[in-house]
């Protein structure tokens, strides 16, 4: 079918000035590869059934809106976490600021570097994924920034890795316009975790492809900033062999526009993979959008989907959750729950959490709630002395718990859920 | 080769069961063609057409504009494609828009004249003598004594009414009940004022053909404060070869009234698939409530998925007063292909809609079906029960919205979608749209798709069940929730229904 009219206009005019990055290898037919995708797609208008609930003009637009800085005190997350920190602003790598490269288990390069060496294992991975996780559902966005992103780190992970590498995002322009593809693979029995912090940039188009080999372990957790006007577009498209594990868990304080997709490919036996998220929004000013599609095509793999929201001031939560299970992917456990507490009578929340299953011996659930703070409870923890406020804490981050119980590292799970907390004390 | 020849069976399940299986399946109680001499309309659809099908009912003008102003939207819209559903390409040019028995050109008086074939058909179709004989047109057959329980029926056949029972004895209770074309032709009034106001002729693409088109269906209307004296049903029944049928159903139950109406349909076998594509509309006022059930079991074509009827049916329920409640009951059986979404709009406040749905997909057959409950109203309720059973190489989807406007403060809903698989060739899909826009109303979903418990299947077996009895048991407690809130008259037949359907389907 021909495209409308409307998604051939706004391709154009977002590609018209656009300068397709060039280097010296194998890159440049990736990316070219990329462009033909996406003009082949056409990017999305919101009258794409996959865009009903988020409207991504302000991502397909050809200049990023500006986005006022933002600052606070506070000490970074994960300040005190023994780490590799890798920093970028406004999407630009910072060598001064970042760490030294090396950890025990992991090899650490430039995509830029990756991409100008002839023969690398990245060639195989990127964009790969990403054009593997166009069907059946399109993501034209993910094929723009294959085809335009500008910079990122490529991670191959060798054995169990000796600390965790942390992506530190900083906002420094108002008007930056970044878009950054990060590539992680794990080797068979390796182990990993990756950090990611920050806002990044006034519009943040970034990327992630992950392949967990045989027996691997990737652990992702993130946190996109605070309070900061940014929008962004994430999509994390990984693919998961047999016995591995695949968990990845985000934080979202505010933020005007996020779009989050996380597209996952089970293709090995015994493999799990979780994904989770809680959001937290106060302002007509919030959009949060998280849109998962896990693929079963293997057998005996369990997979997780537990996202929470919280909403308040004509705040906005969006989830579309998908778990497909192919013909012959047998003793599938698939769990998707998607809940939100809306905090007033002015948020919103939309949520269309899909089930396809074409195996008949399979346990798939999906769950999806609304509706306000518990009066009872509240009325409960009043009658023992608790004031309005705590009460009201007390109960949201007890609505909150299950989604951040998919944090493996506790220590990691405490230093966000003290975040939480603080955000919620601030926003009353 | 059939299409079980290639399906690959399962450890532990004998070849005396595939065989039976291929027997069973296929087993359309339903498909044998009454022979009557028809007369039809020239093929395909255009203004002549859709003018010729409003002089046949003797229409007025303002009818015959309505349909025009339809057909002329028609033709610009493109056929819908979001769902979960796959066919050949239809050609609305190759399908016979309005087919009617010879006989029935004029209306008979007693039974004597009332066309032996068409009494056959109703005979075995399984309805009652006594109503057969009211069915087909008789009149003066109500003033005998009814055997056992009344219900009133208005028997469809390919593009007409064929007839309506008792309705003397509903006019004394002040309740119309008619074919759509004779009330038409005498309540213009009542109509006019509700017709394409809750599925406007711009709705969809079927539906706008359906406002075009539409040949026959049924009118109820219940005045304020009355309780229906006997449940009201339609039953439809394609005849005619490469003919669409497109009725269109009015139900208005006034301020403070009550009515259950059911619906019934079946088709011939046929290697072609053919067309059906109706509209329902239901209008409830203030404390009124309707109740509406049907059993489809339109012809689901053969094993190989030749054939086979498509069913492409808008309905929708508008709860305009407050405490109004409407309740959708469906068993879906048949039909190659569904489409259908009985919807709930709560209008009114305190209005309640309920929908409760037991859909069964098996060989090729394809089903999309669901409901959706706008909730527009303050203190609304609504509760979705949907249970979807594939087995050979189906597909059965169950699609709904549930919508709680900014006013629509304190409302609530429950929805649970089960599905089930027998076999591991078929599909379940559950695709909701969940859209909450205040925070006084709690809504809740939850699914699950899971194969028939061995631990259950082991038990019944143990107490000396044959497999399949075991399979049949296990569903039906699965369906019993959906099955209790049909009508009596239907809960014998979903009961066998869900046992034929499923007939061999182990594994």
């Amino acid at each position: 079918m021909a495209l409308a009219q409307l998604k051939i206009d706004t391709t154009e005019a977002r590609l018209a000035d656009v300068e397709v990055p060039q280097g010296a290898a194998w890159g440049n037919a990736a990316r070219a590869d990329a462009m033909a995708r996406l003009r082949q797609m056409g990017l999305p208008t919101k009258r794409d059934e996959y865009w009903k609930y988020t409207d991504p003009t302000s991502l397909t637009a050809v200049a990023a809106p500006e986005a006022a800085l933002f600052h606070n005190d506070e000490v970074p997350l994960f300040n005190a976490v023994d780490r590799v920190k890798i920093v970028f602003v406004d999407g630009v790598f910072d060598a001064d600021a970042s760490d030294d490269l090396t950890a025990e288990g992991v090899e650490i390069e430039r995509l830029a570097d990756a991409m100008d060496t002839d023969i690398h294992w990245a060639k195989d991975l990127y964009g790969v994924l990403e054009a593997r996780g166009q069907k059946p559902v399109e993501r034209p966005l993910a094929a723009l920034n294959t085809a335009l992103a500008t910079d990122g780190v490529v991670i191959r992970v060798t054995g169990k890795a000796s600390k965790p590498v942390n992506f530190v995002y900083l906002h420094k322009n108002t008007a930056s316009d970044a878009v950054l593809h990060n590539l992680v693979k794990v080797e068979a029995g390796a182990e990993f975790t990756l950090l990611e912090t920050g806002p990044a940039a006034a519009r943040f188009s970034k990327q992630l492809e992950v392949e967990v080999a045989e027996g691997g372990t990737f652990h992702h957790v993130r946190s996109q900033g605070r309070d900061h006007e940014r929008r962004a577009v994430t999509h994390c498209f990984a693919r998961i062999a047999s016995n591995s594990t695949f968990k990845s868990f985000t934080l979202t304080f505010n933020g005007v526009l996020t779009r989050n997709e996380c597209v996952l490919e089970i293709v090995g036996d015994e493999a799990t993979a979780h994904v989770a998220g809680v959001c937290v929004g106060d302002g007509t000013d919030f959009h949060h959008d998280d849109t998962v599609f896990i693929t079963h095509d293997a057998v005996n793999c369990e997979s997780r989907q537990v996202f929470k929201k919280v909403l308040r001031n004509g705040a906005t939560g969006v989830f579309q959750g998908k778990i497909l299970v192919k013909e012959g992917a047998q003793k599938t456990d698939g769990y998707q729950i998607s809940q939100s507490l809306l905090l007033d009578d002015d948020s919103v929340f939309l949520a269309k959490p899909e089930l396809e299953i074409y195996a008949d011996d399979v346990a798939c659930s999906h769950g999806s709630t609304s509706g306000a703070i518990d009066e009872t409870a509240l009325f409960y923890l009043r009658s023992r002395g608790v004031s309005h406020d705590d009460a009201r804490n007390l109960l949201t981050l007890s609505f909150l718990a299950e989604a951040l119980e998919e944090i493996a590292d506790e220590g990691l799970a405490e230093e966000l859920r003290d975040r939480l907390e603080g955000w919620l004390s601030r926003h009353r | 080769m059939t299409a079980l020849d290639t399906v690959e069976v399962k450890e532990g399940v004998d070849q005396e069961t595939v065989d039976a299986v291929k027997e069973l399946s296929g087993n359309y109680k339903y498909g044998w063609e009454t022979e009557i001499e028809m007369e039809y309309a020239p093929k395909g659809v255009n203004t002549d057409i859709v003018k010729l099908i409003s002089s046949k009912n003797k229409e007025p003008q303002w009818m015959t504009d309505w349909r025009l102003s339809a057909f002329e939207r028609w033709e610009k819209i493109e056929e819908p494609t979001w769902a979960m559903v796959n066919y050949p390409d239809i050609d609305f040019q190759d399908i016979y828009y309005y087919a009617r028995p010879k006989s029935m050109e004029e209306k008979p008086k007693s039974l004597d004249d009332v066309d032996p074939k068409l009494l056959a058909t109703y005979a075995k179709l399984g309805i009652p003598l006594k109503e057969q004989a009211i069915l087909a047109g008789v009149e003066g057959a109500e003033d005998m004594p009814a055997e056992g329980r009344k219900v009133a029926v208005d028997a469809v056949f390919d593009s007409v009414s064929v007839g309506t029972t008792f309705q003397a004895e509903l006019k004394k209770a002040g309740v119309i009940f008619c074919s759509i074309s004779e009330a038409i032709e005498n309540h213009p009034e009542l109509v006019k004022k509700y017709l394409g106001t809750v599925v406007p002729p711009s709705d969809n693409f079927y539906a706008t053909l359906n406002s075009a088109v539409f040949s026959d269906g049924s009118f109820v209307y219940i005045p304020p404060g009355v309780r229906c004296p006997m449940e009201l049903s339609t039953y439809f029944r394609i005849n005619a070869e490469n003919t669409g049928q497109f009725e269109r159903t009015l139900i208005i139950a006034d301020k403070g009234s009550y009515v259950s109406y059911l619906e019934g349909c079946t088709a011939p076998k046929r290697d072609t698939a053919q067309l059906h594509a109706a509209v329902v509309e239901i209008i409830v006022e203030e404390d009124a409530e309707v109740k509406y059930s049907t059993v489809q079991n339109w012809y689901p074509g053969d094993e190989d998925g030749n054939g086979g009827i498509y069913n492409f049916v808008t309905k929708r329920a508008d709860c305009r007063g407050d405490r109004s409640k409407v309740m959708w009951t469906q068993v879906e059986t048949g039909s190659a292909v569904t489409w259908k979404y009985p919807s709930c709009i709560l209008r009114g406040d305190d209005s309640q809609g309920e929908f409760y749905s037991i859909a069964i997909a098996n060989n090729m057959q394809q089903a999309d079906t669901g409901t959706k409950m706008v909730h527009l109203g303050k203190n609304t309720k609504s509760r979705i029960v949907s249970k979807g059973i594939s087995a050979g190489k189906a597909q059965n989807t169950y699609r709904g919205l549930v919508s709680m406007h900014p006013k629509a403060k304190a409302s609530r809903n429950y929805t649970q979608c089960d599905s089930l698989l027998i076999g591991d060739k078929c599909g379940a899909h559950t695709v909701p749209y969940i859209e909450v826009k205040n925070n006084s109303s709690r809504v809740e979903h939850e699914a699950t798709t899971s194969k028939v418990d061995d631990d259950q299947l082991f038990y019944c077996r143990s107490r000396g069940m044959d497999e399949e009895e075991a399979v049949a048991l296990v569903v039906n407690g699965f369906c019993k929730e959906v099955l209790q809130a049909l009508p009596m008259e239907f809960a014998m037949e979903a009961q066998a229904l869900v046992a034929i359907s499923l007939e061999g389907s182990v594994g």
